[in-house]
């Protein structure tokens, strides 16, 4: 028998991450099914409110926000579940590895697959709303240090909730009002931003949040998945 | 005496209000080839999964070497190779795949790993995605993990589950060589073993161990 042979944390970092997006690409549905559920949402406004500019210039960031913080609840379940349920997860809880890395990793690829590509088409939505020319480039920073942070808070309440057989309403309950800061503190952003006022505060807040959940939360996923698994 | 590699010091399982073990004491020696045997629902799985420190017993603990298994995870879980019923196998990505993953998080060698395929009858579907494989095929990736383990403790939940008769003469006898390499197991199954069955140590959950 040879001995053990421990991976630095690097490397068990991008292979973890690395199986996961492979996983995701058979699943395509997975990945475009919130961003589908995006778009539509966001184009349901203008047909219900009316194509009134003024107001929509008004509501844009918030409409955006609040969109983003639905679709990332919908491919949220996916995190842990199917992991959960084929035994995988089993698995990772038995490796000698630091769990922390393996969990950082599943949270990175889901950022990847579900936070990125809200990044890519936010300019257009900001544009569907007729957002201020002006407030774009803090759309794009609020999203962008932002959706992380959806999706690492997002994970505590995946992995409290995996084991249960209908976590998904009790899953909003737990993480919806988790959200309410970093809701708050972005639309805030994108508001200043389009006043041509300052909004160094709110982003200096809003990457607070973010370096504070990258280095608490796959320490609270840890044991929440030892938990839900017991 | 030498310490017993993994010691059950008074282990109580209750579910549902139901007592499924009261005070279950054992050790586990290098060499041993522990069998767990029980009706259905008599807590064999429980017992599988406390003793891999997935759940938590009502009282009682485990002790690898010296120290309960939550305080000692990392050298524990170097040391152990656990199959549950779940095979942990992706359906998405290749036998091939899988096997190297779980290989890679659990530590184990990665060389010659087309001899365990070779060794589960799995060559020739390296590349084929696992939810293009028969059930018993799908076991088969999670059971290769065996021929590669570097670990001393194997906890295997009925691995002889949907395997074919040539599979399991084949399990048997990596089984006898990781015991008589100083390895020890502990499993469970309905079937009883062909080879070497006065080695096997019983424990029987159905109230009168």
């Amino acid at each position: 028998m040879t001995t053990y042979k421990p991976l630095n944390y690097r490397q068990l970092f991008v292979k973890v991450m690395s199986r996961d997006l492979k996983v995701a690409i058979h699943n395509k549905g997975d990945i475009l099914n919130p961003l589908i559920f995006l778009i539509i949402v966001i184009t349901l406004f203008p047909l219900g409110i009316g194509p009134e500019t003024n107001l929509l210039t008004r509501i844009a960031p918030g409409i955006i926000w609040v969109a983003a913080l639905l679709s990332a609840l919908l491919s949220l379940e996916r995190l842990f579940k199917n992991d959960y349920i084929d035994g995988s997860l089993e698995q990772m809880l038995l490796s000698p590895q630091p769990l922390f890395i393996m969990v950082l990793a599943k949270i990175t690829a889901h950022w990847l697959l579900t936070g990125l590509p809200i990044l890519i088409i936010a300019p257009l939505l900001g544009l569907m709303l007729h957002m201020e020319s002006l407030a774009y480039p803090a759309l794009m920073l609020t999203l962008a240090l932002g959706t992380p942070v959806l999706s690492l808070i997002g994970a505590i309440g995946v992995a409290l909730t995996v084991g249960l057989k209908k976590g998904g309403v009790l899953l909003s309950l737990l993480i919806l009002p988790l959200y309410i800061p970093l809701l708050i503190f972005s639309t805030g952003a994108i508001e200043a931003a389009s006043l041509n006022m300052p909004y160094d505060g709110h982003i200096a807040i809003i990457s607070a949040l973010l370096v504070s959940a990258i280095t608490l939360s796959p320490f609270a996923v840890s044991a929440a998945l030892r938990v839900s698994t017991n | 005496m030498s310490t017993p590699l993994l010691l059950a010091n008074k282990l109580t399982c209750i579910r549902e209000n139901r007592i499924l073990f009261d005070e279950l004491s054992f050790d586990v020696n290098a060499g041993d080839l522990i069998q767990i045997e029980g009706a259905n629902g008599a807590g064999k799985t429980s017992l599988l999964r406390i003793l891999a420190g997935l759940s938590l017993p009502y009282e009682g603990k485990v002790l690898y070497g010296q120290s309960p298994i939550n305080q000692c995870r990392e050298e524990y879980y170097q040391d152990l190779t656990f199959i549950g019923h779940l095979a942990g196998v992706k359906s998405e990505i290749s036998a091939f795949e899988n096997l190297s993953f779980n290989l890679t998080i659990q530590g184990d060698q990665l060389d010659n790993m087309s001899n365990a395929m070779d060794a589960v009858n799995l060559t020739g579907f390296e590349d084929v995605s696992a939810s293009n494989l028969s059930a018993g095929q799908n076991r088969r990736i999670a059971l290769a993990r065996l021929w590669q383990s570097t670990s001393r403790i194997w906890i295997l939940d009925e691995p002889f589950t949907a395997i074919d008769k040539a599979g399991v003469v084949a399990l048997e006898q990596l089984f006898m060589k990781h015991v008589n390499q100083g390895g020890a197991i502990i499993f469970t199954s309905h079937q009883e073993l062909q080879i070497a069955n006065q080695n096997v140590i019983a424990i029987n959950l159905n109230g009168d161990y």
